[in-house]
């Protein structure tokens, strides 16, 4: 009865499309960048990525419930500042357990953070941006305060192992990040909470009258960004080797970017891991590539900006009017 | 003789391959007040688009205004020129602006650059709502305003506007009685001053009386005009579908076990003292005009809000819900009377909706939620209540009407509920559709559900009900059986 | 109670004649004309912001990139008059307004034309603009200001016992700024569009609304107030540096939400925005003045925006409280 060619949704062509628009990138800039495709640039890719990337699941998640999480950066900062905190006062010596006991309490705070971040969207009721955004004021002045404008270095060498080192070649960043693409995919996709995040970010009251507990799943999808975002900051922490509030604050608007990129809608309800996860991945590309050719990051900035508009202009006539 | 405000002969609209309007003939006489009436989709809106200058329709038309030279269309300044104005449902105000200035908004667009005159728009705005005689503040924002007040800003707008022939989309919808009946007083009074006026509906009962004659269309053809005497509310509807109503009612039985009590229950502001039995197998008719409280009542059985005094019993058990998930838990399952906004999320799957309900159950375990589970639950619930959908996968708001009501009961079905209350299932459901909702509803209660069938259609409650209830003012007023009434008596009363 | 004090407006008066009164009692320097003008020296630059902000998000949009494009504005505007060599303010401001118009008639043509929704093309305008702006200037300041730029224009000096103060040229334009954009949004025709627009667009546009033009004109204004706002940065800085403004743009939206203005459009007014400015302002500059910490400083900026934020859902969190809302 069903025509073949439905059950190649509109995702799996997004997807293919998304893929073939990264070979493209691979080869095109393969092909004119000198040495682009030595093991080299995928390697410091491979380093410079997971930020960026997990940054970008923390704001996925809000999107697809309908908001946006502001706070993702300095949640960061902070819980990569309560690591730091722990491990220098308490665990300076204490070898390689530092390492777990810090990314337990980064992502910890970060959880609580976003946790509370969640409770106020959810029983406050006021839009998430303007709650994020206060969050994201408040928690840039807490570590303003607790770092009083410094830096906190000074880590015992285990860090360095997270930051730097690889694991059957892939540095160990990566797959950090690849393990929170495939929880993300298991969260979004294959449990309940996943299944309402798209239910409520679509409608919130049809949700309710649905049954599912809207304001529980505002807070955990908060909290999950929050727990992220608090993966983020250990990831940064361990590469820098040291923590300064403001660290990655110019990822913010462009992990906004990567998702709209990847197709998640901004009124909520839409949004798929696996273009982001490849869309992440072509902007990696394109950066990269145009840094081998001369470019600055910032023209690579600008490429972003660009191609993010570019895509919408393109998708225009597809989209129905919101 | 007769002055015409409007003449309209032969009208016929195509898009592309559909006809829209066949050879619609149209008239309505100065100060009358006209029902214009079909389905969805009978041709009413693209007829009105015609008159105001939004469609061009076919050549042979001729339109002519207040018994001026016929035209073969008109354009949109000539409507305007001639008054005609339309108030389409959604009223289209602008709710953070304050009544004059909602009155006075098309000034704002002549003159962007002209200062904005607050004074003049003043006056403006309460000469306007004096001609009209009630009691509206200019100053106040329209979005702290009831939607019957609303309404009103909109007719005022029309006639700040210089407006001589309205049409009105729907204005009753959402009105109780007590606002209707106004509504009704001022359209009398803009009759009195020559002004004609259309109201558009398909459920016209509540404008009947102060309508002269009724224009029927039916899949865009003119079934007729007739005078609204001796019509009523059956006669309308059969003309409106072609179809002789003849279904039958539910044959007299005797219920024993009984599934839901309701003790005195109250709810300050919404509803007093209902007391009522819900029993195994029944389907009981709860029917009362918007506003009679019945919405609220079934908002407290599933949990949305609760009561302030009185009980609920469940199989003999008292029962509290602090929420609808527990409602859910207890086996009641709720459609709402708000498709479009409550009952189906639009623009998600119409999987992820039949499963909404049930992801407690379908992920087994706990943290699995299997999409292939969903997609059978899915399957399964298409099959069994024959809906027309070609991929689960597409949006619900692909669906038709009747269709996305299917997907409203299969993923309260799917719950297994005891007790299934349903407000108003049938709206925006065309008849054919209608017919074979309420098939599926008597299965389930051949099945053993228990049936709260909430509805303002007295012929709804009359045939598919096995007792009925008349909620006026919060409070239940009359129990009757309809073996025992006639359909238009039960009418007068629910109307009372 | 008045309609006025339980308006946003009226509301942030209070609370900006009550911190007012708290920082007088509390410290010696808070009430003195010198404090007084040097708060309105000092945000003349984000009152200016501020006011083009609401402009848009009560014709129900939202625009990221406006900081960036002032920083834009000010390194072309200012390399362009070092290149030609001379220039005067009526030239200063004509050409930076001119080049802020454009950049914000840039985000209005992908909002109006390909309808992409206002937070993508200003995100994606943002990251181009930025982008461009530090490859350009490859992150130089300039710091070669012509002196028409450079010199101090006292507009207003009041001799005290102890020194002097003095209002400079920047208030003057920022109240010239508020003047226009409140006789624009209050008391014209345009600006009821405005306001119908962002309260219902379908309506207005049924109504006759020109939707481009609403959507060029709340975007151009912006560009406008973001470009002329620019310029009064570097001659209050005395230099252009590329990355001055990056991140500006989320503190404006902060200030102008607090304001009262709503996003999904409608509400909103001028004045409601520079209260939410100078009330941040205020408590920062209490703060100074007592003596707390600089580190702290937005910490209780945060504060005071989550806490303005619960207060005015306050009727959801007690539903009890709420009443109907009829007429």
């Amino acid at each position: 009865m069903r025509p073949r060619f439905t059950s190649w949704s509109g995702d799996k062509i997004e997807l293919s499309a998304m893929i073939a628009f990264l070979l493209l990138c691979v080869t095109l800039f393969g092909s004119v960048a000198p040495h682009f495709l030595t093991g080299g640039i995928f390697r410091s890719m491979a380093f410079q990525l997971p930020e960026l990337g997990l940054l970008t699941l923390a704001m996925f998640i809000p999107i697809v419930a309908g908001g946006l999480n502001l706070a993702v950066t300095f949640t960061a900062n902070i819980s990569g500042l309560a690591a730091a905190f722990l491990v220098k006062e308490l665990m300076l010596d204490a070898g390689m357990v530092a390492l777990p006991a810090a990314l337990i309490a980064g992502v910890g705070v970060g959880l609580l953070i976003g946790l509370a971040t969640g409770a106020m969207v959810a029983y406050v009721g006021a839009h998430p941006i303007l709650v994020t955004l206060g969050a994201m004021i408040f928690l840039r002045g807490l570590g303003e305060l607790l770092t009083r404008g410094g830096d906190i270095s000074g880590l015992p060498d285990s860090f360095k192992t997270l930051g730097h080192e690889s694991l059957f070649g892939v540095p160990i960043p990566m797959l950090v990040f690849l393990a929170a693409v495939a929880f993300c995919y298991y969260i979004m996709q294959l449990t309940k909470l996943g299944f309402s995040i798209h239910m409520v970010g679509s409608n919130p009251r049809a949700s309710l009258y649905s049954g599912i507990n809207v304001n529980r799943v505002l807070v955990w999808v908060y909290g999950l960004s929050g727990a992220l975002s608090g993966l983020a900051g250990i990831v940064m922490l361990a590469r820098f080797n040291s923590v300064r509030v403001g660290h990655g604050e110019s990822y913010l608007l462009i992990t906004i970017l990567a998702c709209f990129l990847a197709g998640a809608n901004p009124f909520g309800g839409f949004g798929r891991v696996l273009p982001l996860a490849i869309g992440l991945m072509s902007l990696q590309v394109i950066a990269s590539g145009m840094n081998l050719m001369g470019a600055s990051q910032h023209l690579a900035t600008a490429a972003w900006g660009a191609f993010l508009i570019l895509v919408m202009v393109l998708h225009a006539p597809f989209q129905a009017k919101p | 003789m007769e002055r015409y405000a409007l003449q309209a002969r032969s009208v016929t609209q195509t898009f592309g391959a559909f006809t829209a309007l066949k050879h619609v003939s149209f008239d309505l006489r100065e100060g009358e007040v006209h029902c214009l009436a079909g389905e969805n989709g009978s041709g009413k809106s693209t007829l009105i688009k015609v008159i105001n200058g939004v469609h061009a329709p076919e050549p042979g038309a001729e339109i002519s205004f207040h018994g001026e030279r016929a035209v073969a269309r008109v354009s949109p300044q000539e409507a305007k020129r001639h008054g005609v104005h339309v108030i389409w449902q959604d009223l289209a105000l602008f709710p953070d602006l304050t009544v004059a200035e909602n009155i006075s908004f098309d000034g704002f667009v002549a003159r962007p650059f002209g200062p904005r005159n607050t004074a003049a728009n003043r006056q403006l705005a309460e000469e306007v709502i004096a001609r009209i005689g009630i009691a509206l503040d200019p100053e106040a924002i329209l979005g702290d305003l009831s939607i019957a007040k609303r309404q009103i800003v909109a007719i005022c707008r029309v006639l700040a506007a210089d407006a001589r022939i309205i049409f009105m989309d729907e204005p009753t919808a959402s009105l109780t009685r007590k606002e209707t009946d106004a509504l009704l007083a001022i359209v009398r009074r803009l009759s009195s001053d020559g002004i004609s006026v259309v109201f558009v509906s398909h459920r016209l009962a509540e404008v009947l009386d102060v309508c002269a004659r009724a224009t029927v269309l039916k899949d865009g053809a003119l079934v007729g005009t007739f005078p609204t005497a001796g019509m009523t509310q059956k006669r309308l509807s059969e003309l409106m579908t072609g179809l002789e109503l003849n279904e039958q009612q539910r044959p007299k039985s005797a219920f024993a076990d009984r599934v839901l009590e309701l003790k005195g229950l109250s709810r300050t502001g919404d509803y007093q003292d209902v007391s009522l039995t819900l029993h195994k197998g029944e389907i009981l008719g709860l029917t009362g005009l918007v506003g009679s409280g019945r919405t609220e009542l079934a908002l407290t059985l599933f949990g949305m809000t609760q009561p302030t005094g009185g009980q609920i019993l469940l199989d003999g058990r008292k029962v509290r819900f602090s929420s609808n998930q527990d409602a859910i838990d207890a086996g009641i399952a709720y459609v709402s009377e708000d498709r479009l906004n409550l009952g189906l999320v639009q623009n998600q799957s119409i999987e992820k909706n039949t499963a909404a309900t049930v992801l407690d159950e379908l992920a087994e375990p706990k943290y699995w939620l299997s999409p292939r589970r969903v997609r059978a639950l899915c399957d399964f619930w298409i099959e069994k209540l024959r809906t027309k959908a070609s991929d689960p996968a597409l949006p619900v708001s692909s669906l038709s009407g009747g269709n996305q009501q299917r997907i409203v009961l299969a993923k309260w079905l799917a719950t297994n509920p005891r007790v299934l209350i349903l407000d108003a299932p049938t709206v925006g459901v065309d008849v054919g559709a209608k017919a074979g909702i309420f098939r599926i509803v008597r299965d389930l209660a051949e099945q053993g559900m228990a049936i709260l069938l909430i509805t303002d259609e007295a012929g709804e409650a009359h045939t598919h009900a096995d007792r009925v209830l008349i909620l006026r003012g919060g409070a239940i007023r009359e129990d009757l059986s309809p073996h025992d009434i006639s359909e238009d008596a039960l009418e007068r009363l629910i109307n009372a | 109670m008045p309609k006025v004090l339980t308006s946003p407006e009226g509301v942030l008066a209070c609370l900006i004649l009550l911190v007012s009164l708290i920082l007088t009692a509390t410290t010696d320097s808070f009430f003195s004309l010198q404090n007084l003008f040097d708060l309105l020296n000092n945000q003349s630059v984000n009152i200016i912001f501020a006011v083009g902000l609401v402009v848009v998000l009560v014709a129900g949009g939202i625009d990221i990139s406006f900081a960036v494009a002032a920083s834009v504005v000010q390194y072309v505007t200012v390399t362009l008059v070092v290149q030609t060599g001379g220039a005067t303010w009526g030239i200063g401001l004509i050409l930076a307004g001119a080049v802020g118009v454009s950049l914000g008639l840039l985000n209005a043509l992908f909002i109006h034309r390909f309808r992409i929704v206002s937070i993508i093309v200003t995100i994606g305008t943002f990251n181009l603009y930025f982008g461009l702006l530090m490859y350009m200037s490859r992150g130089r300041s300039i710091y070669d200001i012509p002196d028409w730029l450079y010199d101090r224009i006292p507009i207003l000096t009041v001799e005290l016992e102890r020194g002097s103060a003095t209002l400079y040229f920047p208030v003057l334009v920022m109240l010239a700024m508020v003047a226009a954009t409140w006789f624009l949004l209050a008391r014209t025709g345009l600006g009821r569009q405005i306001y119908g627009f962002g309260s219902n667009p379908e309506a207005a546009r049924r109504s006759g609304v020109n939707v481009a033009l609403i959507h060029a004109f709340a975007y151009g204004w912006l560009g406008l107030c973001a470009g002329i706002a620019g310029l009064m940065q570097v001659h209050i800085v005395r230099e252009v540096l590329p990355n001055a403004l990056y991140g500006r743009e989320l503190d404006i939206l902060a200030a102008v939400v607090l304001g009262g203005a709503v996003l999904g459009g409608g509400r909103g007014t001028v004045w409601g925005a520079v209260f939410g400015v100078v009330l941040l302002a205020i408590i920062q500059n209490g703060l100074n003045l007592l003596g707390i910490t600089p580190f702290a400083f937005k910490m209780i900026v945060g504060a005071v925006i989550l806490a303005a934020i619960t207060a005015t859902n306050a009727e959801r969190l007690l539903p009890r409280l709420k009443t109907r809302r009829e007429g």
